[in-house]
């Protein structure tokens, strides 16, 4: 039996719309919560005052340090490195299997579970190199991880500026590297920027990378080489072990606005992007 | 005076060979027109002129392409400084998406020179002579996507002479353009032969037997004619150009 073509659209929107409707909900629903749990117990004292009893009482300073200092160190590593990559890639190889291979490589990576590039950087910074759990060892395991996004998102902007504009420069007598210095990365800046921004907003986020590569140390740290306890691992520290669970909620939103606020800047980034190519 | 000479030069894309032997002498201080149907190898040929043809893979040239004497495909010759003495101008105006002064300085900073009062006068002088100077003088700051297509096209010439070429080609440079523009080009191109020498590609045989001195015809790859412009039209010896010329194809 047919179903008649009215039918058939009525289905479709109502099913469509229903699947649209949970996926808002559901993620309405996450931050709602995280939001309301915390946003009370949040005070300028719970942010920039030092922890006691475990993180049973004061505030959560030193986690916020180390929330800010690792996705930098991560950045410091991952940015020059990436976006070298990315030119090499697009600028300076012709499309071969290697290129092919390197770029299934960084596609793979991207996909490995956190979990993974922490016991890779557990085994290799903090035991192999002897760095031990700190700053350093966790930044540059973040780093690893968002590597591939870094590449990535790098490529496809940089693929994004137009042919003409590097044919141009030649014609005007540009060796490549003043070509991509002064035509291709001024162009694809906003891409790249949208790409480490959204780079930084996972490495707020991570926990497990960071928990076997940075330890858990709770006092504030005076140098790279000194452990330190993020806002997410903070917070799980303080929901697994049943330490307080105000204190976890409001470190959870902390993090939740904070990776709300980043994500917005990236968005609103993409945005001028468009403006600028269309 | 001969100003380049093209010798023999075969050109394949892979296993597709689009231009076959040609050879054509180019005069300094005149305009030679280029005209063919599309595919007929023109705009390769010019591609050759500067090199640009080197950034396509699987392209082979052979042949001698001489720029004052000099093989412009010797092994060893410094593609760059080819490229700032023969000059190219766009089918389409393509300025970059920056203000209409850092356009036309564009080739002199990636040459390394940064001095602003240097920049300022080869600038209005570039701009000057593109006889653009009037209509972007109170408005160097502003992007120069904002300008009307004609002068975009008149801006990519400045940027050109800014970096002092010999040689000037030019890619069907008024194919974007609407009549008016493009009397404003041909005048243009003819008050820059007394300082260049141009190579024009086009499609419009009007525009070839208006503003060149000589004429090439190119059909499949090939060199069917070459001569005064004059008699290229007016008497050409090739059965095939007076097809062409006369309208039975193209």
């Amino acid at each position: 039996m047919r179903i008649p073509p009215r039918v058939a659209q009525t289905v479709a929107r109502v099913v469509l719309g229903a699947a649209t409707f949970f996926t808002v909900a559901v993620l309405i629903f996450i931050i709602g919560h995280v939001l309301v749990k915390g946003i009370p117990v949040l005070s300028f004292r719970f942010l920039f005052s030092n922890p006691e009893d475990m993180g049973r009482a004061g505030g959560i300073f030193p986690t916020l340090v180390g929330s800010v200092l690792l996705p930098a160190v991560a950045l410091v590593f991952a940015v020059p490195l990436g976006i070298g990559t990315a030119v090499f890639l697009t600028e300076y190889t012709r499309e071969s299997k290697i290129t092919a291979a390197i770029r299934f490589g960084a596609d793979c990576l991207a996909g490995i579970p956190s979990i993974i590039f922490g016991l890779f950087g557990f085994i290799f910074f903090v035991t192999v190199l002897r760095m031990g759990w700190c700053i350093l060892s966790g930044g540059l395991t973040l780093a690893m991880m968002v590597l591939p996004t870094i590449i990535r998102t790098t490529e496809e902007a940089i693929r994004a500026v137009p042919y003409a504009y590097r044919e141009v420069s030649f014609s005007l007598g540009a060796t490549r590297w003043r070509t991509v210095w002064r035509v291709v990365l001024p162009n694809a800046l906003p891409g790249i920027v949208t790409g480490i921004i959204l780079s930084l907003g996972r490495s707020i986020g991570e926990t497990a990378a960071v928990i076997f590569t940075a330890g858990s140390s709770l006092r504030m740290p005076s140098s790279l080489f000194d452990s330190v306890r993020t806002m997410s691992v903070h917070f799980y520290i303080l929901a697994r072990e049943g330490i307080s669970s105000e204190n976890a909620y409001g470190t959870a939103a902390v993090l939740v606005l904070a990776v709300l606020m980043v994500n917005g800047i990236s968005y609103w980034l993409m945005h001028q992007f468009m403006k600028r190519f269309s | 005076m001969l100003k380049m000479d093209i010798q023999k030069v075969d050109l394949f894309y892979g296993e597709f060979q689009a231009l076959k032997g040609v050879s054509m002498p180019i005069q300094a201080n005149k305009i030679t027109a280029l005209i063919g149907p599309s595919g007929c190898g023109k705009s390769t040929l010019l591609r050759c002129l500067n090199r640009m043809n080197d950034l396509i893979p699987n392209v082979r040239i052979q042949g001698t392409i001489l720029l004052d004497n000099f093989n412009i495909y010797e092994p060893g010759a410094r593609v760059e400084d080819i490229r700032k003495r023969v000059g190219m101008v766009f089918q389409r105006p393509n300025p970059f998406p920056m203000s209409v002064f850092d356009n036309v300085v564009y080739g002199l900073r990636v040459a390394g020179n940064f001095n602003k009062s240097f920049l300022a006068e080869k600038a209005e002088k570039s701009l000057k002579a593109a006889w653009l100077w009037d209509n972007v003088k109170d408005r160097l700051r502003d992007s120069a996507l904002d300008l009307p297509l004609d002068q975009q096209q008149r801006l990519c010439i400045a940027r050109l002479i800014a970096v002092e070429p010999e040689v000037i080609l030019m890619d069907e440079p008024c194919s974007a353009l609407d009549p008016i523009a493009t009397a404003k080009i041909e005048e243009l191109m003819n008050e820059l032969r007394a300082s260049y020498t141009i190579v024009i590609v086009t499609h419009n045989m009007h525009q070839a037997a208006r503003v060149s001195d000589f004429t090439g015809y190119m059909l499949l790859g090939e060199m069917v004619e070459f001569g005064v412009t004059s008699e290229v039209f007016i008497t050409p010896k090739d059965k095939r150009t007076q097809d062409y010329i006369s309208g039975k194809y193209g």
